[in-house]
């Protein structure tokens, strides 16, 4: 081989430097590595003086390989790829050994780390060495966006791109957009009424000239790539014309079946079969729900269809499947609530006065069942005492493990509504405060001043047992103060029970379709915790909102601001750069045995009949691999992932055992002398 | 090029010789059928054990590189054979390793699955019909009132020729079909051919060459031989039979598949490939129909109760895992002496 391998050990600080000897690491590349031309160790290999080290060599050494043994390439194989090519080397001909990640972070021995940085180094020098120019091809980017949910974090994001000109998309599942803030009555810390702020976005959203808004719709299909994506959206059957429907809600008023409703009012209150979530919902048209309606379970009724006054009322409509074709797609999914049944000691489901944290804000509301009177169960009674249990589900090695970030505030909020509307006791009962955002320590500070009661420590249980005098007829709750040192049991008429954020039941799959994956708890995955906060793994696929994380209502909007910013950014820029790490069948090798022709999770394999022969479009191939490994012929070949630079790549690492050369040690042959 | 370029008027010296093997490629060269007389034209042949006498001291006393062409058939399973591969080595210009045996390692490697000591066992004391009381075992030096005899040391694994020594060409099949051996031969007698320790054949799989009609594959169960009479024109394979067609490269003809037998992979694997047993074994992988991982275990325990077998019939000393590991004997060092 003759190329000029140029090695770069970085220090990271001590990061690196601490647990490996990296001069030592250097000098031995050096001295002992085929093809290498010059080692060096530096402080920091991505600080701008790295790079310029690295160009340096390139041009006065005539470098035409590079290997920079420092972090993990998720981080810095870009930097060092664009310093490469700034200076005319290919990019793809740089490669990097992770000798932070896997080596210096996982063990302390010294003598151990260093060697294994040496083995990871010669593995990158064998394989940098059969590395391959490529180049990446440029597409133009479509600019029209989908946004995935209708939640604020969705609507702000639509809405930013919007305003500025491009055309959007909103699917969003239920009737109406809004999400989870629809349903609140005032938010925290301004305790501004959340409709007030909401209502008007929404119907922006419903009115906007560049958003196409489809409602009771779910994404079918996703396929194509960063700037050309073709989405099949299911829009299910409504019943109901939206072209001859005015809103005037006579159906509504008209239909004889009444409904707990379960969804919007979180069971607190009745809805129609037919209905609209709540009256300011956004489209205006309502949905007839197939499961309830009369006529679908009796084949008579159509009570709405006499009174409608447009003939809108439709009853054989069906399912139906627009294609969409969009440049970027940002998800904003949400979140589900935790199903505090999953506590049976906290008594919801079994106690009549436990209720949730959504029940409450149902509750509050004026447009909710109680017209806003904060009532007991029964309908009728005022609490006098109530109790607001903390990290119900979360913090919990049993269902979640994080902390759902706004049910502290929730609490806070709700101590003031209800001592505002009732004059009730109430007392709160957490493991800590964390009031993080602005203004948010203040409005705990108003709350101290307001009287209401803080018990530091988990709650045991929620009982109607009574043991103690004044107990009787109340809810119990049960609970070490642990500033006092002392369990503690607090009679109260009403308890309401914080429970978690969790990802969506179905964000799973959802994930899968969009190739967004997520972590251990389900929650969706950014491409980098701190700097990368609204990109996934998936080019042109963002996220946006609490399906990312637990949120409260700023960060939520904060996000579909960032994630429109980043699709407006691509699209000013108006075309996109296509990996050029792609599989490629060669042609004379392929027998069309058709192994490969149903694994490519992009679609991107086709067989064509006339030469029978299958075929990958470089445009759909993502470069996963799946068919490189499948193919029997080895007719497929991963570019930058060939055979020969993987095994290179092993022998390297297999360096102490092998030899420099790379030669299996053979067995010794015997003596050449008649047997 | 079947009867075209005629072989070079200027007599050479041919060797064939046979190492661990069946025979059957001894016969394949007879297959060529009259082009045999053209052989004989071409060469002078120095040594064919099967066919006619000779010496090993006399193929000693040739000058290095005096044998134009040694097609040297059979696996390396003693020091002798490995002695004669050296030798041949040493004597030939081009050394081809004739047929899957000495390419591959074939039948005689799946012995590979065992140690010496275990084959030894049961060929000199478990069979039914031996007969052995006093436990008489191979020696390799025995001493006898008139001196000490010497028998090849049976090594524990078999290696293919190509682990022994250099080879310039393989030619793959089991046996190597005598059209290709034919085109072989006028390749290398004409000077055609691929750089040295390249395969001489197809780049392409069986599957090029088979009749039978293909579509996408999805396997819900694998069927053995004898539980299916398979449709006359559907791949095999799409019909549940393990058919190595896929992976196996091209030379055959297409032989067994066409007239509804499944490929066994005689022909070993396609150009460039590492590994055929992984390569059957991913490729069958990627097209079982179902998701369920217990079903999954169901399909494959219940349709490919052999793995080894089925997928390195052929290839065992030539794959990446050469044989079952070694390590077992008790303090952990291998026993080969070889
Ligand atoms: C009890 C409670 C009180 C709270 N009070 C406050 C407060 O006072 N102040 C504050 O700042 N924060 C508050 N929060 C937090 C607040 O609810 C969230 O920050 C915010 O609602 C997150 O908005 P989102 O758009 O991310 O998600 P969501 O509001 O959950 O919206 C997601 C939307 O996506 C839709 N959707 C889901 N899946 C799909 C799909 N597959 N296809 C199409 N559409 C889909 C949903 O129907 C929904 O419309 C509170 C939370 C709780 C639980
Ligand atoms: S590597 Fe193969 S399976 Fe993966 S995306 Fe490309 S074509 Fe599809
Ligand atoms: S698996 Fe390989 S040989 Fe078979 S059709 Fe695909 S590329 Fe061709």
């Amino acid at each position: 081989m003759t190329e000029k391998v140029g090695v770069y050990i970085c220090h990271c600080g001590t990061n690196i430097a601490g647990p490996v000897d990296v001069e030592e690491v250097a000098r031995w590349a050096k001295e002992n590595l085929d093809g290498v031309v010059l080692a060096r160790d530096y402080r920091f290999m991505c600080s701008s003086l790295g790079q310029e080290l690295i160009q340096e060599d390139i041009k006065n050494e005539g470098l035409t390989r590079v290997v920079v043994a420092a972090c993990s390439p998720h981080l810095h194989e870009k930097t060092f790829r664009t310093a490469c090519s700034k200076i005319g080397l290919n990019p793809y001909l740089t490669q990097m050994a992770s000798i932070r990640e896997q080596v210096s972070w996982v063990t302390e021995d010294r003598a151990a780390a260093t060697h294994k940085a040496k083995m990871m180094v010669a593995g990158a020098v064998r394989r940098v060495q059969l590395q391959e120019e490529l180049q990446p091809t440029e597409v133009p980017v479509n600019p029209n966006t989908l946004v995935v949910g209708g939640g604020i974090a969705g609507i702000q994001a639509a809405l930013e791109l919007a305003d500025a000109g491009h055309k959007v998309f909103m699917v969003e599942r239920e009737p109406s957009i809004g999400g989870h803030m629809a349903q609140f009555d005032k938010t925290f810390p301004t305790l501004d009424c959340a409709a007030c702020i909401l209502t008007p976005k929404m119907s922006d959203v419903g009115l906007h000239e560049n958003i196409e808004l489809l409602s009771y719709a779910e994404v079918d299909s996703l396929s194509g790539f960063v700037g050309n994506f073709d989405v099949r959206v299911r829009k299910k059957a409504r019943y109901i014309d939206e072209d001859a429907c005015t809103g005037c809600g006579i159906c509504i008023e008209k239909c004889p079946k009444k409904v707990v409703d379960e969804v919007f009012e979180a069971g607190l209150g009745y809805r129609k079969a037919v209905y609209r979530p709540f009256p300011q919902a956004i489209p205006k048209f309502p949905v007839i729900d197939r499961d309830t309606c009369i006529y679908f379970e009796r084949g008579t009724c159509k009570a709405c269809e006499k009174f409608c006054p447009t003939e809108a009322i439709d009853f054989e409509q069906t399912d139906t499947y627009l294609d969409l074709n969009v440049g970027n797609v940002i998800m904003a999914t949400g979140y589900d609530l935790f199903d505090c049944g999953k506590i049976p000691q906290y008594g919801y489901g079994r106690l009549a006065n436990v209720f949730t944290s959504l029940e409450f804000e149902r509750l509050c509301n004026a447009a909710g069942p109680t017209e806003g009177h904060i009532l007991l169960r029964d309908g009728v009674t005022e609490p006098q005492s109530v109790g607001i249990i903390h990290c119900v589900g979360s913090r919990d090695k049993q269902h979640h493990a994080y902390c759902s970030a706004v049910c502290c505030m929730s609490a806070l909020k709700f101590g003031h509504l209800v001592m505002e509307k009732t004059g009730a006791e109430v007392y709160s009962f957490y493991i800590d405060m964390r009031p993080l955002h602005k203004n948010y320590e203040e409005f705990y500070d108003r709350l101290l001043q307001e009287g209401m009661h803080f018990i530091r420590g988990r709650v045991a249980e929620v009982t109607d047992a009574a043991r103690l005098p004044g107990e009787d007829g109340k809810l119990i709750i049960q609970a070490e103060d642990t500033l006092i040192g002392k369990q503690r049991r607090i009679p109260v008429d009403m308890v309401i029970l914080l429970g978690a954020l969790q990802p969506r039941f179905d964000a799973k799959e959802t994930g899968l379709k969009f190739g967004v994956s997520a972590g251990l708890d389900g929650w969706f995955t950014e491409r980098h915790p701190k700097l990368d906060p609204v990109a996934t793994m998936t080019d042109g696929v963002f996220i946006a909102g609490t399906c990312q994380g637990p949120k409260d209502i700023p960060d939520s909007v904060a996000q579909g601001a960032a994630a429109a910013a980043r699709v407006q950014g691509m699209i000013s820029k108006g075309t996109v750069l296509i990996e050029p790490i792609v599989a490629t069948i060669e042609e004379a090798r392929c027998s069309g045995c058709r192994i490969c022709n149903t694994l490519c999770p992009f679609n991107a394999i086709e067989y064509l009949e006339d030469k029978a022969v299958s075929y990958i479009n470089p445009a759909l191939c993502k470069g996963c691999g799946t068919c490189v490994a499948a193919c029997p012929a080895q007719a497929i070949s991963g570019a930058h992932f060939t055979n020969d630079q993987i095994f290179a790549e092993m022998e390297g690492l297999l360096y102490d055992v092998i030899g420099s050369n790379g030669a299996t040690v053979k067995s010794p042959q015997p003596a050449l002398e008649p047997a | 090029m079947s009867d075209g370029g005629a072989p070079t008027p200027e007599k050479g010296k041919l060797a064939l010789y046979w190492a661990a093997s069946c025979g059957g490629c001894e016969i394949a060269v007879l297959g060529i059928d009259d082009k045999v007389l053209k052989v004989a034209e071409a060469f002078d042949i120095v040594l064919w054990p099967c066919v006619m006498d000779g010496k090993v001291r006399d193929i000693e006393k040739m000058p290095d590189k005096s044998i134009d062409l040694c097609l040297f058939n059979g696996a390396i399973r003693t020091s002798e054979q490995e002695y004669m591969a050296q030798l041949l080595r040493r004597k030939s210009k081009v050394l081809v390793a004739f047929g899957s045996c000495a390419a591959e390692g074939c039948i005689p490697a799946l012995a590979n699955m065992n140690t010496r000591e275990e084959i030894f066992q049961t060929a000199y004391h478990d069979t039914p019909s031996t007969d052995n009381p006093d436990g008489v075992r191979p020696q390799i030096e025995t001493e006898v009132p008139e001196g000490t005899l010497h028998l090849p040391l049976f090594y524990d694994t078999v290696k293919t020729l190509g682990q022994s020594v250099e080879v310039d060409y393989y030619l793959p099949g089991c046996p190597p079909e005598p059209d290709r051996i034919w085109d072989a031969l006028v390749a290398i007698l004409t000077g055609q051919l691929p750089a040295p320790g390249s395969v001489i054949g197809a780049t392409t799989t069986v599957c090029d060459t088979c009749p039978r009609t293909r579509n996408e594959k999805k396997i819900k169960e694998f069927k053995r031989t004898w539980e299916i009479i398979p449709d006359p024109d559907t791949c095999l394979l799409e019909q549940g039979v393990v058919c190595c067609g896929i992976a196996t490269r091209a030379g055959c003809g297409a032989l067994c598949p066409t007239v509804g037998s499944p490929c066994i992979g005689c022909y070993g694997p396609n150009e460039g490939v590492v590994d055929f047993g992984a390569r059957m074994m991913t490729a069958l992988a990627s097209v079982i129909d179902s998701q369920d991982p217990d079903e999954i275990d169901r399909i494959i325990q219940e349709g490919i109760p052999d793995p080894i077998g089925s997928f390195y019939r052929f290839g065992l000393a030539n794959s990446l895992l050469r044989r079952k590991a070694l390590a077992h004997n008790g303090d952990g060092r291998v026993a080969e002496p070889a």
